[in-house]
């Protein structure tokens, strides 16, 4: 099948890659541009392990096709910390034992992260509500659901501090 | 010494040893993207693999056209079951002692079975030609219930053994019959049960499920011909089993094979089975000399690859009328599928179902098992619990709360009646295990008092009353359950799997400047051994948890072990991490008394060095010990500071629980709502609280699924209902409810460190608690038994059958 000419955004950074239109963008993240970390749990949409942000929304990257992407601005949990530190959600998972195998993770953040920009300070309510897209076989919410709490507090002192 | 010299509690808290708290090291990886999974590995010139499936669940194979799915650009091969036969790899042995086929040898015995492999350049050119693959088929009458597989006149599902009298468990009665497994006293058991005050008697089924982890199965081959060795690396629970096994299927030698289990995104048993994916991906990159990956995808996952349960269990139990129970019996039909490819130790063709007499003292019982060939997908794997424990506590569960009607008792009550009491441990039940300790009327106590018992039956009794009265269509449900778990499988005596036995293993080297590596037979799949074997370590030999490397699944490096599955990994692991690090400290004691100038027994252990008896001032840290061992040389003592252990456990290690479980019921719509769960866990010694905490909570949320709405459910021609995620229940953060946790510290007398494991006491003891809550909010209007799972449906159905919507 021909390929096109996919030009993205991912992490900050202008890419380009060619790519099978019906390809997905899962595939084309993880196999073409060796972003690993969004995993693939489903291919159904149904596990959010693929859960990537893009143009501001978190998406679940299995069912998105790379001709839907084009021009796309996208971010992975690559994209998330920096080299020298964890990003405040990833500390909190680790700080409130958010995960187990690991293996849902990379989305449960990516989507959290979108979450508490929409609502930066969410009741466990509105997180269990707005985190109901990501599965995980491990943890039983429980304390995913207390790190992202915990990392709204954070974020919010943070941001208070700095006003 | 002055005052800044820290104290011995706190240069023990400075380890991060058993007990601590301690954040888990595998995390910062993980959370950032950067774990390296199966389908993260990528080689120059991989070759993907797919599979062409049956969509009949019975059905003769009478041709397949590879042409024009090898037409496709980049499909390089399509193998079937003939290209795989001159390598006598068209079928393989299963865990059982059943051989199961690769690729379908003449005909399917289930929907999803695998029926050709493709081979391309890339997953959509691969997927393309699985389209395209023409397999002619001729339906064969279907089998799914599992009663009628062993009626006279049923079709003969496996023809390839169906004169065969003896099977790999014994003489086989049918066809369809795989083996009879008897366990305790028959005629004991049934004069019991003729001469009692009372029996409750029911038929106790426990749905077929799946494991289902995040992550599906799946391997990347490569055979490297120019010097002859194969690496694979795969989803594998027991890396090292998966080693012996290629090499006595495949012929090459075990040296030359070196198996790898990089990071598992979960496991609950589906990666402890060998699957045809792994098979073929071997012989592909064999015919190719490339790389072959193989991932399945989710609905692959759940048609093919390892089910559990799917028991039929027939239960009487016996009791005074004052409540005392007799006697046990239980005839169970396990449908173990097209092919049994059941993983349990040899001897254990049931697994240890013979644990059914659950945390009572009943004086004599009597088990058979009879495993039949259904059109069923195989497997039987224990889901997130010992070998079948799970089934055996949902069986015992249940025949109690039965009773309890019967007797018209509290059923919190015949319990306490019935429980083992703590002295009398180590207990020798009636279906021949040795329980080792346990301390179940504490625990009971702590769990009614916690959640307030007494107060819940008034507040369900008040329910009830309003309910009748027309005020609410709300019943209140208070779901009781107290389990014992049968882990650390095994003995090698009588615990084997293929012929390995049950040990497990760890070895340690100490670096010259104190700090260490440590090597298991085991591999986590979540349950974070990097973080907690470490704890032991640290514990054992004084050197600081962060500074020990915890490695395991290469089997080119980590010593031989039987894997992570049936809650084995701390009992027989963790026992060998124990025990290796008292080999360590058994020569650093020497070094340390040379470097002293004293006599060996003249020093002492003190947390993480050796001091001289009387005097501690005088004292050599682990840390400088290590070093003398690398630079000194001294008299009669080997340089270097290292250990292996193999720990072959004297027995199995017996976790146990209460969990309490309140929800409310709408009989108009079948929901559920559960109010609250209390589980209290004795697992023995705590080794990381935390990461305890975090699998109850885990083993918890599994257990709801299954009891309230997972299942694998077949229609009458054996397709199957429930193949994604929209169908197969797993609960989302909204359903899933808010879980206390609690524990009682009963430690195993004979485990180095007292541990017990815990992973997978949730799922056992979670199940019947959740089911007991749905059955009892129905108790006062005649329910007795109503099978799992709970879903909204099933649950509007039973009230609909008690007239409660009349
Ligand atoms: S892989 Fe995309 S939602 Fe599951
Ligand atoms: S941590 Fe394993 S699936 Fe969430």
């Amino acid at each position: 099948m021909s390929k096109m000419h996919l030009k993205l955004t991912v992490n900050g950074e202008a890419v380009e890659t060619l790519a099978e239109p019906r390809e997905l963008l899962i595939h084309v993240l993880r196999e073409r541009l060796n972003l690993t970390g969004p995993h693939i749990g489903c291919e159904t949409s149904h596990c959010g392990a693929c859960t990537v942000d893009l143009d501001g929304k978190s998406v679940k990257s299995c069912t998105v096709f790379a001709a839907q992407a084009q021009g796309a601005e996208i971010t992975t949990i690559e994209g998330l910390g920096n080299p020298d530190g964890l990003h405040v959600l990833q500390e909190m998972f680790k700080e409130h034992h958010g995960l187990q195998c690991g293996f849902c993770t990379p989305g449960m953040i990516t989507r959290a992260w979108r979450l508490l920009q929409e609502n930066p300070n969410p009741t466990e309510e509105e997180v269990r509500f707005g985190m109901a897209g990501n599965l995980c076989r491990c943890t039983g919410y429980q304390n995913i659901v207390k790190s992202i709490l915990a990392a709204a507090t954070e974020m919010n002192a943070a941001k208070e501090a700095a006003e | 010494m002055n005052d800044l010299t820290p104290t011995a509690e706190e240069r023990a808290a400075s380890l991060k040893g058993i007990g601590s708290t301690r954040k888990r090291v595998e995390d910062a990886r993980f959370t950032q993207g950067k774990g390296n999974y199966v389908d993260d590995l990528k080689m120059e010139g991989m070759l993907f693999g797919d599979f062409v499936r049956s969509p009949y669940a019975h059905a003769r194979v009478v041709s397949v056209d590879k042409e024009a799915a090898l037409a496709v650009p980049g499909v390089v091969a399509v193998l079937t079951a003939e290209d795989l036969a001159p390598l006598n790899l068209h079928w393989m042995p299963t865990l059982a002692g059943d051989k199961q086929m690769v690729l379908a040898d003449g005909k399917v015995l289930f929907q999803g079975q695998e029926v050709a492999f493709v081979v391309a350049s890339d997953r959509y050119a691969a997927a393309d030609a699985v389209e395209l693959v023409e397999v002619e088929y001729e339906e064969l009458e279907v089998v799914v219930d599992p009663f009628k597989a062993m009626a006279p006149d049923a079709p003969v599902l496996r023809e390839d053994i169906a004169d065969e009298k003896e099977g790999a468990h014994g003489p086989r009665r049918h066809h369809n019959h795989i083996f009879t497994w008897e366990q305790g006293d028959k005629d004991a058991t049934e004069a019991v049960i003729a001469e009692a005050d009372v029996v409750a008697e029911e038929m106790v089924y426990y749905h077929r499920t799946h494991p289902c982890p995040l992550e599906t199965c799946g391997c990347v081959a490569s055979m490297d011909k120019v010097n002859g060795k194969l690496t694979l690396w795969g989803t594998f629970q027991a890396p090292h089993a998966v080693r012996t096994v290629a090499s006595l299927i495949s012929g090459i030698a075990e040296h030359n094979i070196r198996v790898i289990s990089p990071d598992i995104g979960g496991g609950f048993g589906n990666k402890v089975g060998v699957y045809p994916g792994y098979i073929c991906s071997v012989v592909a990159s064999i015919v190719t000399g490339k790389p072959v990956k193989w991932v399945e995808d989710r609905m692959e996952n759940l048609m093919s690859t390892a089910f559990a349960r799917d028991y039929w269990m027939q239960g009487k139990i016996a009791a005074t009328k004052e409540g005392k129970i007799t006697g046990l019996w239980c005839h169970t039909t396990a449908d173990h599928g097209g092919f049994d490819a059941c993983a349990d130790p040899t001897k254990f063709p049931a697994g240890f179902m013979n644990i059914c007499t659950g945390s009572y003292d009943i004086p004599v019982a009597y088990l058979a098992v009879d495993g039949v060939y259904t059109n069923k997908a195989p497997g039987g794997v224990a889901y997130r619990c010992s070998f079948r424990v799970t089934e055996a506590a949902y069986f015992i569960e249940r025949m109690i709360e039965v009773l309890a009607i019967e007797l018209n008792m509290d059923a919190a009550e015949l319990r306490r009646i019935n429980f083992i009491k703590a002295d009398q441990f180590p207990y020798n039940s009636a279906l021949g295990w040795e329980y080792d300790s346990g301390d179940y009327h504490t625990a009971w106590d702590k769990a009614l008092n916690a959640v307030g018992y007494a107060d819940l039956r008034k507040e369900q009794a008040a329910r009830l009353e309003e309910f009748k009265a027309g005020k609410t269509r709300k019943l209140m449900g208070i779901g009781l359950t107290h389990f014992t778990e049968i882990v650390g499988a095994g003995p090698v005596k009588n615990c084997d799997i293929l012929g390995l036995g049950m040990f497990d293993s760890c070895e340690i080297r100490i670096h010259p400047t104190g700090s260490a590596i440590a090597r298991l037979g085991t591999i986590s799949q979540g349950q974070g051994h990097a973080t907690t074997f470490a704890q032991i370590l640290a514990s054992e030999i004084g050197i600081p948890a962060d500074d020990i490397t915890l490695e395991e699944g290469d089997t080119d490096t980590a010593p031989y072990g039987l894997g992570t599955y049936g809650s084995r990994s701390t009992p027989v692991a963790g026992a060998a991490t124990a025990m290796a690090g008292r080999k360590i400290r058994a020569k650093a004691q020497m070094i340390a008394a040379y470097l002293l100038e004293v006599h060996d027994d003249d020093v002492e252990w003190d947390v993480d060095r050796f001091a001289v008896k009387g005097a501690p001032e005088r004292f050599k840290t682990m840390k400088d010990i290590a070093f003398a061992a690398y630079n000194q040389a001294i008299p009669g003592i080997e340089p270097g500071l290292e250990a292996v252990s193999y720990y072959d456990p004297p027995n199995m290690t017996y976790p146990f629980g209460a969990y309490i479980c309140v929800l409310d019921i709408d009989v108009d719509t079948g929901e559920t709502d559960i109010r609250s769960f209390y589980a209290l866990d004795d697992c023995g010694t705590r080794i990381n609280p935390m990461i305890i905490e975090g699998q109850v909570h885990g083993g918890l949320t599994e257990a709801l699924a299954i009891a309230m709405g997972q299942e694998i459910a077949y229609d009458d021609m054996g397709n199957i209902k429930t193949g994604t995620l929209m169908d197969f229940f797993v609960p989302t953060s909204w359903e899933t409810p808010h879980y206390t946790t609690d524990h009682t510290t009963t430690p195993s007398p004979h485990h180095p460190i007292g541990a017990k494991g815990v992973g997978e006491s949730p799922n056992v003891g979670g199940v019947p608690c959740f089911s007991n809550a749905v059955h009892d909010a129905f108790r006062p209007f005649g329910l007795r038994q109503s099978h799992m799972p709970h879903d909204h449906w099933r649950v509007w159905n039973i009230a609909n059958s008690l007239g409660l919507h009349d």
